[in-house]
């Protein structure tokens, strides 16, 4: 079995107020292992931690976050050790990221074609013809038409989606072994998301690229993903194979996910939601950080914060009810 | 983490509200303020309201004999005019304690001046629209393009001359008001724009109040919190103006004491080494405008319920 | 972008039109506008001969059409106190303040804009802090005063600087300074905060994603970004300047149109200063105008049409 490309092992990011006083355990011990041609979809609420673990892992958190415990392993080597500029080799060519809004992503002032090259510059070192057949073979590779007309063309001269497929190319361009996609299709037509989705699928199966797809949405996971990890107030609180997530789901968050999707069959009167508020991440409350909401809660729930268990073959959760099954 | 309303008083327990004492409550909603720009203010006000009890002597008659005393703490200087005489022989404190006086009432006249005139128009421009807005907006553009010290000159130079004769400290404040509703006006036919699509002004319409009405009681306290703390934000620049102006020769005149007066005054006196004529009415101007630019900038965050959850 | 010029072109000259119906109207209703520009000790025949040659005895649209041909043709009016066409008076003291808002303008670029910059991308440090506390000042400090401390410290304190005049590089220091000042301060405050939007953006996190070095990230993706907002403010800026030049010429007796107009006012002489503030207004507006000319190369945006 290949190396793994991505580890990661109780991964703790904290965000610390100026004065130190305040600190905000936004990823708290998320635990995962990605491999080659997999994908794995992150999904929870907005706040859960999946944005912050994924620029953990890029090693690009602002100034106020400090990665203080865990470890990340990349093709089987350290990132936490690494120094900036070894970290800045592996962005944009090992290592990559697709942002969620499109619109805004892409520096209004530069061409096209001078976007794209930035990272084949700089990592591959290429240069006049050999640079420019490059961007016009990725331009066609997501499925951009006439690229030598766009690759001098500026970004406010495109729609969304052709401009969330361009930030596709850019990462692409150096065959990165991890592609991370923060919400790619959350700012575009439901129309397009579709068609973006399957161009995302397809590269990755042609590239072997492991993938992380970040999303509060249920339905891309199921099309998308071989794994799934739930992330509730900066814990990983289940992670399995997709199918089992979808069919024996352990722990009641994740219950409760499904549960709020509407059916399309089914005739309700009320769309269901979870009850309460997600916590606060500043102050959480003792024990597992869903027990407020909880409809299982039981009393050592609400004293002390769940390890993880094993449910299944490489199904892992972390509540009490499953201790010891 | 307490997550009651911002408007909650002070001293809500578990989500109780206690009784207090309106002080009490009064201090914790100006908790945050700038407290030595509001001491300054009030000391400001205090001087003007009280000048005649305060000054030891009279600011606009001299003795020549006495004049280009010293400050009292230099040598040659004296307890009986503490902050020294200029070149007509009169007391500075006695000036800069009246001068606090015309700085006040020009600053907030102006500051009224200018914005009930660009509310009013604001406000016309932005509700009814069509003509009456192109033609104020361009207007606003022209005027805001114009430097306010030379628009100022220009207006000073055509009243200097008409054939109305107003006492200077009045032009002042016209001169003041004219050059300085532009901003206003801006400001507030932007808020009215917003406001108009609101749905309670729609209802309105549609119930058949008249225009007139529906701008006085609907969209007028709308846009005074923004008209108000605009205003804030403009005392600063209106003293500046003001005394700008009044050290050109352009503002008010002479025997009156305002202090960009006799930092105009007291220029010559720098080569001279009477340094004192020109630096301490500067150093009121400078206190004055930086306590109420910091009040200002205070006030717009305090007022605006968004910017204070920061 | 040829629409989008020739519309700006058509926008400055409704705005001169615009400023030139103010002044007239201005003077208009000030009562008798002959008295504005007739000597002090005229008599009544040159008064009404004054009145004749404005047309005052026609219509007002008639007025401000004999007004506006007289501008056109270059006829401003006779400095009542000089003697000479005020439009040559004027044209004569024009250099020296642009000289002078130049060096200005200079030193408030280089000095304001670099802070700025420096200060948001080392936000909330104490350089961040020292920065804030300078802007704050130079906005709050009347031009006149920064003049007057300087003078007081450069030139009778320590004796470095002569305190009046022009001719030498070292008359020139201290007013460019005083009228820089405020501009100096405006610079940082708009540079660091056009700084820090962009420094937030989603294209600077992607470039940074790219794997870029953070100084390329910075001069080549914030910077260009950063600037069209500072090059709006240059519109402002010039407005800044002819402010604090009439302020700043005045306390150090420098040669220019601002100590033209300070003594138009101080003399009654009104032709100086109606020439002085059309001529001003209209620099302005020409400015302003190449500003957003200028927009249209930078900006593809403009430069492509939406």
């Amino acid at each position: 079995m290949a190396q793994p490309v991505l580890e990661l092992k109780q991964l703790q990011t904290y965000f610390f107020s100026a004065q130190g006083t305040r600190v905000v355990k936004a990823v708290d011990g998320v635990t995962f292992t990605l491999n080659e041609g997999e994908t794995l979809g992150i999904v929870g609420e907005s706040g859960s931690g999946k944005t912050v673990t994924s620029m953990s892992i890029l090693r690009l958190l602002p100034a106020a976050a400090r990665i203080v415990g865990g470890e990340m392993w990349f093709q089987g080597e350290n990132l936490l050790t690494k120094s900036e500029r070894e970290m800045r080799a592996l962005r944009g060519s090992q290592l990559t990221m697709i942002l969620q809004d499109p619109m805004m992503s892409l520096n209004p002032l530069f061409t096209i074609g001078e976007q794209i090259a930035e990272p084949l510059r700089i990592h591959r070192h290429m240069r006049g013809t050999r640079l420019v057949e490059r961007i016009k073979e990725l331009l066609r590779g997501v499925r951009i038409p006439s690229p030598e007309v766009r690759l001098r063309e500026y970004p406010h001269q495109m729609s969304g989606g052709m401009r969330q497929r361009i930030v596709g190319a850019i990462c692409i361009s150096c065959e990165p072994r991890l592609l991370i996609a923060d919400e790619p299709t959350t700012s575009l037509d439901v129309t397009i998301q579709a068609q973006y989705l399957s161009l995302l699928k397809d590269i990755q199966k042609e590239k072997r690229l492991a993938m992380i797809f970040i999303t509060h949405n249920i339905g891309i996971i199921a099309k998308m993903c071989d794994n799934v990890g739930v992330m509730y107030a900066g814990k990983l609180v289940e992670r399995a194979p997709v199918r089992t997530i979808f069919n024996n789901p352990a722990h009641p968050y994740t219950e409760a996910l499904l549960h709020a999707v509407p059916s399309l069959t089914e005739r309700t009167d009320r769309l269901w939601s979870i009850e309460g508020q997600p916590p606060d991440l500043a102050n959480p409350p003792a024990g597992c950080p869903f027990n407020p909401r909880c409809p299982k809660a039981e009393d050592r729930c609400r004293r002390e914060v769940p390890p993880e268990f094993q449910v299944g073959e490489n199904h892992y959760t972390r509540c009490w009810l499953w201790e010891g099954r | 983490m307490d997550s009651s309303p911002v408007m909650a008083p002070a001293g809500t327990f578990a989500g109780q509200p206690t009784v207090l004492s309106l002080s009490r409550r009064v201090a914790a909603k100006l908790r945050g303020a700038p407290l030595i720009s509001l001491g300054i203010l009030a000391l400001l006000v205090f001087t003007a309201v009280f000048a005649d009890f305060l000054a030891p002597h009279n600011p606009e008659v001299g003795n020549l004999r006495l004049r280009y005393r010293p400050p009292a703490w230099e040598t040659r200087g004296s307890a009986e005019f503490i902050l020294g005489t200029d070149h007509m022989g009169r007391d500075v404190l006695s000036r800069i304690i009246y001068g606090s006086r015309i700085s006040l009432i020009v600053a907030v006249a102006a500051v009224l001046v200018a914005g009930i005139i660009g509310t009013t128009l604001g406000l016309l421009s932005g509700y009814i629209g069509r003509w009456v807005d192109q033609v104020i907006m361009r207007v606003t553009d022209t005027w805001l393009a114009l430097p306010p010290v030379l628009f100022a000159i220009l207006l000073a130079a055509v009243l200097q001359s008409s054939t109305w004769k107003i006492p200077s400290k009045w032009n002042i404040v016209i001169i003041l008001g004219v050059v300085f509703w532009t901003r206003y006006a801006r400001v507030i036919r932007g808020e009215v724009l917003s406001l108009k699509e609101r749905d309670y002004v729609r209802l309105a319409i549609v119930a058949g109040c008249s225009r007139l009405k529906i701008m006085w009681t609907h969209i007028l306290p709308n846009v005074a919190n923004s008209a108000v703390v605009l205003a804030t934000l403009q005392i600063g620049v209106v003293i500046v103006a003001e005394a700008t102006l009044s050290f050109l020769g352009v503002g008010v005149a002479p025997p009156e004491p305002a202090w960009g007066l006799m930092a105009s005054e007291g220029k010559a006196g720098l080569m001279t080494g009477y340094w004192w004529l020109s630096v301490l009415p500067c150093l009121c101007i400078m206190l004055v405008v930086l306590a109420a630019s910091s009040l200002g900038d205070w006030f717009r965050v305090w007022s605006d319920p968004q910017l204070r959850q920061l | 972008m040829q629409r989008y010029i020739l519309t700006r072109i058509f926008y400055s000259f409704i705005s001169l039109i615009l400023l030139s119906i103010t002044i007239f109207g201005l003077v208009r209703i000030s009562g008798d506008p002959v008295i504005l520009m007739a000597d002090p000790g005229a008599k009544e025949e040159d008064l009404q001969a004054l009145r004749v040659e404005f047309g005052l005895d026609k219509p007002i649209y008639v007025q401000y059409g004999v007004w506006i041909s007289k501008l056109v043709r270059g006829d401003f009016g006779k400095s009542l106190y000089y003697r000479v066409p005020a439009l040559e008076l004027y044209m004569s003291r024009l250099p020296a303040s642009i000289l002078l808002m130049a060096v200005a303008m200079t030193i408030a670029t280089l000095v304001g804009i670099p802070i700025g910059i420096f200060a948001a991308v080392r936000v909330n440090t104490w350089l961040d802090s020292f920065g804030n506390v300078f802007a704050n000042l130079g906005l709050a400090l009347p031009s006149f005063f920064i003049g007057l401390t300087l003078m007081l410290v450069l030139s009778v304190d320590l004796n470095l600087l002569p305190s009046s005049g022009s001719g030498t590089i070292k008359h020139i220091i201290m007013p460019a300074i005083a009228l820089g000042w405020v501009l100096m301060a405006s610079n940082m405050r708009l540079a660091r905060s056009a700084m820090l939007e962009v420094l937030g953006s989603e294209y600077v996190k992607l470039a940074r994603i790219k794997g870029l070095s953070e100084r390329l990230v910075i001069l080549k993706h914030a910077f260009k970004n950063a600037l069209i907002p500072v090059l709006t403010f240059a519109s402002i800026q010039v407005v800044l300047l002819m402010n604090g030049t009439v302020v700043v010429e005045s306390i150090f007796a420098w040669p220019g149109i601002g100590r033209l107009l300070v003594e138009g006012i101080n003399f009654r002489d009104f032709p100086i200063v109606q020439t002085t503030v059309l001529l001003t207004g209209l620099t302005i507006v020409g400015v302003n105008l190449l500003v957003d000319i200028l927009y249209a190369y930078i900006d593809p945006r403009i430069h492509y049409g939406q």
